[in-house]
């Protein structure tokens, strides 16, 4: 008989926080993107080619934080070639963003085959250690959850502290937010509307790259097929529920975690057919963008600026 | 007219001269894949028959992704609709056996027909009752249809035998094959006729100003006394049972049971389909037999020389990434001197 002891337990909670860790990334670049009025559906292919990028950095430099940073730069790349096809050339944002998708899918699935010769899945690399934080980690109940992980958790979580900084108490974040909101204006005031686009789109894809790196580095050591799952689409989901707002957006990011750490336990534990247990986060995020959130305003209208 | 079309043409030169760097530097030859691909696509009646056979299921999700985008929303979930309209026309050529052939088609296609419309009608709901954009709900509800009908096969409709299957549909639920031994069946019919009669709804009929109306200005499409509500709800509807009749054509016409994955992903290209067909159903047509002929040239490619078939969505996604920004596109021409095109 299984209790609720042992589906409900701070290891779920420790694999929550950790769930949440790669959404609460991407949705921080989905913050960026969409404050300056650039809707990135792309989160999605750049996490995964990041978390492709991680994995072979790692395998051919055998140093996993080498890894970080070539996941960290193609996904700024991705970033900015977002940024040039919609800010530059005015192309849809939508469609770069599903290119980038599909782009991803392919490229990773091809490269995978060249590389490993496998598609679903590449070698084992080692990955990202975890490390304990001293005096919390003896901590109870908090101790469990918070206290060890890679650190690319505990970055996350500055990050998100760092971005609420850079956005709303520095005169940079209120740039980027009048670039959103009234790029006419923010012209006017004399910032340069297309650079400071570019900056947060390249941005947001290195954002959604340190997620992808989590993911391949972090969370496994190896690169599988597709292995981002729509995260980066449920990373949007998070932030809109957190209505554009670090903060808001890491927490429903941790929701989002939650529900991920709960659908593998479930799996685990064989309660229910797993495809049934694997549409859990799917349908949540559907859920959320419906009913709790209610309707949520974009700081942008999304339209490419031209400069009159 | 001309030059756009002109503009579609490079950005798919481009997109394979970037596959072929990119198969050069892996280490095969360019010249080798694209021929092997070309033949397998092209080559005698059979694979002509393979290569329009895949055309069929991306034409009709090209015609959903158009459906929608001319209303102003993205369905980029026909997949998750293809798969539920498949399911639905299974059931029901599955349990309604020793009805005739003509009734008993007719009623498995308006199974996947309503079942793809439902898959589109709930994000089209949500949007205009709770503003969830359909671009995030679409594409998640795709992971739902896909788990669903794994789900299904698996368990209460799983065939006997180690295979996720349903039991293959009597004879009578079958659409006829078209240039044997090929899969080309008579769903290729079907979407000629949405072909058309997209074209028709879309241009001529007054819907049709409504939903490009609401596609062009949703706000001034509202003052004129358009109910862009019901507009969307209906765009979406048609939208995801277009894709579920795409779904329900591969059933009945090609598998004859529903498999476990069989769709290797047609939804997600309808979007770049409907994209270079330069959005209008009948440029939709002939890209799906460009992107129908990348997809079984590349079957014969990956056998023949052993490059990776995932080549064939890389050269998707370029094609997609260049023509979404057709002014790259003329800012190259002009800068390599044919200024003549690029105005």
């Amino acid at each position: 008989m299984v209790g609720i002891i042992d589906i409900i337990n701070v290891g779920l909670f420790a694999a929550a926080l950790r769930m949440a860790t790669p959404i609460a990334y991407a949705s921080l670049g989905g913050i960026f993107s969409e404050r300056v009025g650039v809707m990135n559906i792309g989160l999605e292919g750049m996490m995964l080619l990041s978390a492709f990028t991680g994995v072979a950095v790692t395998y051919y430099t055998a140093n996993p934080w080498l890894g970080v940073l070539g996941a960290v730069l193609v996904g700024g790349l991705m970033g900015f070639f977002h940024a040039l096809l919609t800010v530059k050339f005015s192309g849809d944002q939508v469609v770069s963003g599903a290119g980038i998708n599909l782009f991803a899918m392919g490229f990773t699935a091809y490269m995978s085959q060249v590389l490993w010769g496998s598609r679903g899945a590449s070698e084992s690399v080692s990955g990202l250690k975890p490390i304990s934080i001293p005096i919390l980690k003896d901590l109870p109940v908090i101790g469990p959850i918070l206290g060890t992980h890679t650190p690319l958790v505990y970055i996350m979580l500055l990050t998100v502290v760092l971005s609420y900084i850079l956005l709303f108490r520095t005169p940079l974040g209120l740039r980027i937010r009048a670039v959103g909101e009234h790029p006419t204006a923010a012209d006017t005031a004399g910032i340069d509307v297309h650079r400071v686009k570019y900056i947060c789109v390249t941005l947001s894809g290195m954002f959604a790259g340190l997620g992808g790196a989590f993911m391949s580095l972090g969370h496994l050591s190896l690169f599988t097929y597709g292995m981002t799952g729509g995260r980066g689409f449920i990373a949007m989901a998070a932030m809109i529920f957190g209505k554009w707002m670090p903060v808001g957006a890491f927490g429903a990011s941790l929701l989002f975690g939650f529900s991920d750490a709960l659908q593998m336990r479930l799996q685990s534990l064989g309660l229910l057919p797993p495809q049934i247990i694997l549409t859990i986060p799917y349908v949540l995020t559907v859920a959320v963008l419906s009913g709790v959130v209610g309707r949520a305003k974009a700081p942008s209208d999304y339209k490419p600026y031209e400069k009159g | 007219m001309v030059k756009a079309v002109f503009v579609q043409i490079l950005a798919i030169l481009l997109a394979f001269v970037t596959g072929a760097i990119v198969l050069s530097l892996t280490g095969y030859s360019p010249t080798l894949a694209y021929s092997a691909m070309y033949r397998g696509a092209f080559g005698n009646m059979y694979s002509i028959g393979q290569t329009l056979a895949k055309a069929t299921p991306i034409t009709f999700t090209a015609l959903a992704f158009l459906f929608a985008f001319k209303s102003g929303l993205f369905n980029i979930g026909a997949e998750g609709q293809l798969i539920i309209g498949a399911m639905a026309s299974a059931v029901v050529g599955i349990s309604f056996n020793g009805l005739p052939a003509p009734a008993h088609i007719a009623l498995a296609l308006l199974a996947g027909a309503v079942a793809g419309g439902l898959w589109g009608f709930i994000p089209a709901f949500l949007r205009a009752k709770y503003g969830a954009h359909e671009v995030i709900t679409t594409m998640m509800l795709s992971y739902v249809a896909i788990y669903l009908t794994s789900y299904m096969v698996n368990y209460p409709l799983k065939a006997p035998g180690w295979v996720a299957q349903t039991v293959p549909i009597p004879e009578s639920a079958r659409l006829p094959r078209i240039l044997s031994p090929s899969q080309l069946s008579a769903s290729l019919y079907l979407v000629v006729l949405l072909v058309v009669l997209t074209e028709y709804v879309l241009r001529r009929t007054v819907l049709g100003f409504e939903l490009r109306a609401t596609g062009l200005n949703p706000d001034a499409a509202e003052n004129a006394g358009i109910n862009v509500n019901r507009g969307m709800i209906l765009a979406l509807v048609i939208s995801g049972a277009i894709a579920g009749l795409g779904g329900s054509g591969e059933i009945l016409g090609v598998h004859r049971r529903f498999i476990d994955g069989f769709s290797p992903g047609y939804g997600w290209d309808g979007l770049a389909v409907a994209l270079v067909g330069g959005l209008n159903p009948v440029g939709a047509f002939f890209a799906a037999i460009l992107f129908g002929a990348l997809r079984s040239g590349g079957m014969v490619m990956t056998r023949v020389t052993g490059v990776p078939l995932d080549i064939v969505f890389l050269l998707q996604a370029l094609v997609i990434l260049f023509v979404a920004a057709p002014k790259m596109i003329r800012t190259l021409l002009k800068r390599s001197g044919l200024k003549w095109l690029g105005s």
